[in-house]
């Protein structure tokens, strides 16, 4: 038989002890997320948003800008630079992610076996890549790839005599472009998997075992299914380095021979600073941001849906 | 319960999101504060009484990292100090390419330096001009008396029409310290053991490439992966086929020439030749730069066409034995190659102390400061043939330079004619080299670029 208490008897004696009119009003968690959403907004949307509408003018980065629609995404779909840099970008998903997730599984998995002496040497020596500054791994790879470089003496040693230099061949620059990004990534999705392999419960293992399932069963059997959301995972993280590679191309070849490796990213950078193109940039920018969201929603999408659960 | 806040975090990114494009939704380049061209107007109150200005920070933003020319400009700068000491400077000196791109930049804010070291080509100065943002220099030339200080042909180097579409003539956006001129390296015990006499003519050149191919050494030394050495290459070729004058038109990106006539044809068809017989060896473009002319000082090739920058490096390593040569005189008889000035040091038009930075500029290109320029091993734009060392490579390169700014033509930059033709040319020769493209379809695209701009 309690009598409601008065406003005045809750509040004075105890403060603390229930929300305010702030705290418990509907836009408590808004405020909570405020401060991130702040610096959400001035450092991921305003710049998104200002991009998005500089790609609408025609400008050079000063003076006087001129309002021109959509012409800087119409004129994209004719530009030679651009489709070659879209398609060398799709070319690179199959040495960044495709090849990686391939020879990631099969290392996680031999890994997770346990049999191997010296586990985590091996893997620290794979994911060492991940760590190196990619300046420094541009510069070294540009020394293997070079006529007289360490690739070609590998090569003679088995003796193919070659003095091609691999950045330079029209054929070969783009590919050779991909084995740094290939080499780059494999140890990022080899621990990644590696993580999700060691939480599988031994006993699916060994029922697997017992219904007689050999190593390659057992791993298209159990490893594999356990393992998607990390797939996924990696799939989405290595998409989005092939497509926003910059720094290797620009490191090492530029975008040539000629056009033969030129990339998205390097288009905008090179548009922006070097042709003084804002407004092409900031399209080829924004088609860029649109076909990273598209692909890896599909990925994340497809990876999750039949998720045993 | 689990639906509701998703959809309305989701609302709220979707509000955030318009409300950053509506925030954003102005015209680029309507809030900076210099819309209207200042370099159209005639600065009034030219004064070159630095003492009477009080004390004065000057902010000079400078790309003369390299030991031999940091060393000269401290020098002067130091110099300049003494002479005004009322005067601080305020040095930031980077690499020509990180300058470039902060320039680009920072020129269109109002915090920007009082002297600063831009680019002559198109790309660069060109576009500051037609947007008003480098103050015009002409009255200062006149007060201080530049345009009887240097030539005609360097200062062209640094003019632009008022609007910028003319490159060449017109008023005056800055003044270069040190001139550069592309040519051709050799080793002379190269030559000896070849049984080969210095070329004096093209078909002497020629038949020295073929002799050195057939004796196994590599004719020409070319690093091309980063696309625009074969400018450097391309360029004298050119010459030898295209009157200078269409040359310069092509080069400044000044309308009236054409990259399809029978001379550009032919330069082109003979440098895709170079690259499909190997004369610049098996793979030009999947060399460094740096490794091919290190290669070269320790005995790989004949020939490396090349600026005179690599002099010094390279006279380290091969002393007497490297020798420099302009390329032979071309289709009129006359000596033209690429070359032209260094980095020129301009004023921007929103600088707080123009007079200072006039001043400045005035100072470290006098006559003195010439001498102290080549004393630190730079080749000074100025009476180059007087400053000359007596003797080596550095001779061989100062003369050259005299012979061709005075007696000849020095040929623009190729790159220098619009603000895509770095890329244009560079892709191109690319192209051309490994026979990605014919002759015909790299020109093209170098026409289409050069139309395009032009109109």
């Amino acid at each position: 038989m309690t009598t409601p208490p008065s406003r005045a008897e809750v509040r004075a004696p105890r403060r603390w002890g229930r929300p305010s009119a702030v705290a418990g009003s509907r836009a408590a968690p808004y405020l909570y997320l405020l401060p991130a959403l702040v610096v959400y907004g001035a450092f991921m949307l305003y710049p998104l948003g200002r991009t998005i509408s500089y790609s609408f003018y025609e400008w050079s980065g000063f003076g006087a800008a001129t309002f021109v629609g959509l012409d800087n995404y119409t004129s994209l779909l004719g530009d030679r630079a651009f489709l070659a840099a879209i398609w060398h970008a799709l070319v690179l998903i199959v040495f960044y992610s495709l090849l990686p997730l391939a020879v990631g599984l099969v290392l996680a998995a031999v890994l997770r076996r346990g049999q191997v002496r010296g586990l985590g040497i091996y893997r620290a020596l794979i994911f060492l890549p991940q760590v190196i500054a990619l300046v420094v791994v541009a510069v070294a790879w540009r020394q293997i790839y070079a006529p007289t470089g360490g690739l070609n003496s590998l090569l003679g040693l088995f003796g193919i005599d070659s003095d091609i230099g691999w950045l330079g061949s029209a054929d070969f620059a783009l590919s050779a472009v991909g084995v740094i990004g290939f080499w780059l990534e494999t140890g990022l999705v080899m621990l990644l998997l590696l993580a999700g392999m060691t939480r599988i419960p031994g006993e699916l293992y060994e029922a697997a075992r017992l219904d007689g399932a050999g190593p390659v069963r057992e791993f298209f059997a159990v490893t594999l299914p356990s393992v998607r959301g990390e797939i996924a995972t990696a799939l989405v993280l290595t998409i989005i380095a092939a497509l926003k590679t910059f720094d290797l191309v620009y490191m090492t070849t530029r975008g040539g021979p000629g056009t033969a490796t030129t990339v998205p990213a390097f288009e905008v950078f090179n548009r922006a600073f070097n042709h003084k193109q804002i407004g092409s940039a900031a399209a080829v920018a924004v088609v860029l941001t649109v076909l990273v969201f598209i692909i890896n929603v599909f990925v994340s999408r497809v990876g999750e849906e039949r998720r045993p659960r | 319960m689990k639906s509701r806040p998703t959809s309305s975090l989701r609302a709220l990114g979707g509000a955030l999101l318009v409300s950053a494009l509506a925030l954003t939704a102005c015209a680029p380049g309507s809030g900076t504060p210099s819309e209207e061209p200042t370099s159209g107007e005639t600065i009034t109150d030219v004064t070159t009484d630095i003492e009477s200005l009080g004390d004065v920070e000057l902010v000079v933003w400078d790309q003369e990292v390299r030991g031999s020319q940091n060393d000269a400009l401290e020098a002067l700068n130091a110099a300049f100090e003494d002479k005004y000491p009322n005067v601080t400077i305020n040095r930031t000196s980077q690499a020509n390419e990180d300058l470039q791109q902060q320039i680009a930049l920072a020129l269109g804010g109002d915090d920007v330096p009082d002297v600063v070291q831009v680019n002559n080509a198109r790309g660069d100065m060109g576009q500051y001009v037609a947007a008003g943002q480098l103050a015009d220099l002409t009255p200062y030339a006149d007060a201080y008396g530049w345009t009887d200080r240097f030539p005609d042909s360097v200062l062209g180097k640094v003019r632009y029409s008022a609007d910028g579409t003319t490159f060449g003539e017109g008023n005056l956006y800055g003044l270069p310290q040190t001139g550069e001129i592309v040519g051709i390296f050799y080793s002379q015990s190269k030559l000896d053991e070849l049984g080969l006499e210095a070329p004096t003519t093209w078909d002497e050149y020629h038949a020295a490439l073929d002799a050195a191919l057939e004796a196994g050494e590599l004719p020409m030394v070319l690093g091309n992966i980063d696309q625009w050495p074969a400018l450097h290459v391309f360029g004298p070729l050119q010459a030898n086929h295209v009157p200078a004058d269409d040359i310069v038109a092509l080069g400044m990106g000044n309308a009236g020439a054409s990259w399809l006539d029978e001379g550009n044809v032919a330069a082109m068809e003979q440098f895709a030749t170079w690259g499909a017989e190997g004369y610049f060896g098996s793979s030009p473009n999947g060399t460094d730069y740096d490794a091919a002319w290190a290669d070269f000082t320790t005995g790989t090739g004949v020939f490396l066409p090349a600026g005179n920058w690599l002099g010094a490096d390279m006279e380290a390593v091969m002393g007497e034995d490297l020798r420099f040569m302009a390329p032979p005189p071309g289709l009129d008889g006359q000596v033209a190659t690429t070359g032209g000035t260094g980095i020129p040091f301009s004023v921007p038009a929103n600088a707080d102390n123009v007079a200072v930075a006039a001043a400045y500029i005035d100072f470290i290109t006098t006559e003195e400061a010439m001498e102290i320029i080549a004393e630190n091993g730079g080749m000074p734009v100025l009476n180059t043939a007087d400053l000359a060392p007596e003797s080596g490579v550095q001779n061989d390169i100062y003369t050259a330079f005299s012979t061709v700014s005075e007696e000849g033509t020095l040929l623009p930059y190729l790159d220098y004619a619009t603000p895509t033709f770095a890329d244009t040319a560079g892709q191109g020769l690319q192209e051309a080299l490994d026979g990605q493209r014919t002759p015909e379809e790299v020109l093209q695209a170098f026409e289409d670029d050069y139309a395009a701009f032009t109109g």
